[in-house]
């Protein structure tokens, strides 16, 4: 009998990975943003906005935004890939959650670069 | 003793839609398992059909879902179980009757992993041999009896049952992936680098939760994930 399964797409693990690095990121971004709210309980507007517009809080804010995104697309697509059978409806769900994704990216780039 | 049980019937020649029997049955003081007491019950209803062989946890064959956990009938003590006990087939199977359901989804998967060592070297005259360190290697992994407790309790088995491999057959896969003698390791790695046959498992444990060997799919596909990150990085 001839096997027709088609097996191995060859892709996946990037993701897994991808999925487990971008979390590291946020991780790191996060235990640093806790250690300043906690160090600068007092902060005013101004001393946020000071913090906020160093360039490399910034590349460092973008950066974990990126990881976020990243993170959200493998977590998002693989709740589709569980669940939506139907090629069409799952095609279109993953084009939608890249569209919400790009964005929250420009969004994100706006205010995080426009402080 | 009198046991009571809350048992899945459906036979499909007589039964509309499956349905759950109340049923109870005076047991022998001989009767030590889950099995020798569905046994018992065939004295009182001969139509209740399951499948049953080797009776000591061995071949695989009396797997079931016992007060909600997928386990074998045979290995599971009576007085361990809450009364009534509630006894379903295996879930996400397709059931043929009763408590015994189509195992052809679950064997495909796990023929599909090529559960035999490859090896077209020319072989010694003796036969291929193993350190006892890479022997080591394969404990956890071939004691696997193929039961199915693992697979279909799985949610990404069920979700998936045609696409993922599940956790028995990537425990398998393991298995020849981890044996020296097989020279395979690359396509078995690439047969399984794929987003549904391998990916599907998020790590939800309930294959090392119900297996009846005290296995650890889980492990296996950590080890399997860990060997394709080495052959990238």
């Amino acid at each position: 009998m001839v096997n027709r399964h088609v097996i191995g797409a060859h892709y996946g693990l990037r993701d897994w990975l991808l999925q487990r690095i971008t979390a590291v990121v946020m991780l790191v971004y996060t235990i640093g943003l806790v250690t300043f709210l906690v160090l600068a309980a007092q902060a005013t507007y101004e001393g946020w906005q000071t913090l906020f517009s160093l360039t490399w809080v910034r590349v460092l804010s973008t950066v974990t935004v990126i990881a976020l995104l990243l993170h959200a697309w493998v977590g998002i697509r693989d709740i589709w890939m569980d669940y939506v059978q139907p090629l069409g409806l799952r095609l279109s769900l993953h084009v939608a959650t890249i569209l919400w994704l790009v964005g929250n990216f420009v969004y994100a780039v706006k205010v995080v670069w426009g402080v | 003793m009198k046991m009571q049980f809350k048992i899945y019937r459906y036979n499909p020649d007589v039964d509309a839609k499956p349905y759950m029997q109340d049923i109870e049955v005076e047991l022998e003081p001989s009767d030590k398992k889950l099995l020798d007491a569905l046994v018992r019950l065939k004295t009182v209803d001969d139509s209740l059909s399951f499948r049953r062989s080797c009776r000591e946890g061995v071949c695989g064959s009396d797997a079931m879902n016992i007060n909600g956990k997928n386990g074998l009938a045979c290995v599971t003590d009576i007085v361990s179980l809450k009364q009534p006990v509630e006894i379903r087939p295996l879930p996400g199977l397709p059931v043929i009757r009763d408590l015994i359901v189509d195992m052809t989804q679950f064997f495909k998967q796990y023929n599909s992993i090529k559960p035999y060592v490859i090896n077209d070297t020319p072989p010694p005259s003796h036969e291929r041999l193993q350190s006892p360190k890479d022997r080591e290697e394969l404990d956890g992994l071939y004691e696997c009896i193929l039961c199915a407790c693992c697979s279909t309790s799985c949610p990404s088995f069920w979700w998936n049952p045609d696409k993922f491999v599940g956790p028995a057959g990537l425990l398998a896969a393991y298995r020849f992936i981890a044996d020296t003698r097989d020279t395979a390791i690359n396509e078995r790695l690439d047969n399984l680098e794929d987003p549904y046959r391998l990916f599907r498992c998020h790590s939800i444990m309930n294959c090392v939760d119900v297996c009846p060997k005290h296995l650890n799919p889980t492990k296996a596909i950590g080890k399997i994930k860990e060997l394709m990150v080495k052959r990238i990085a």
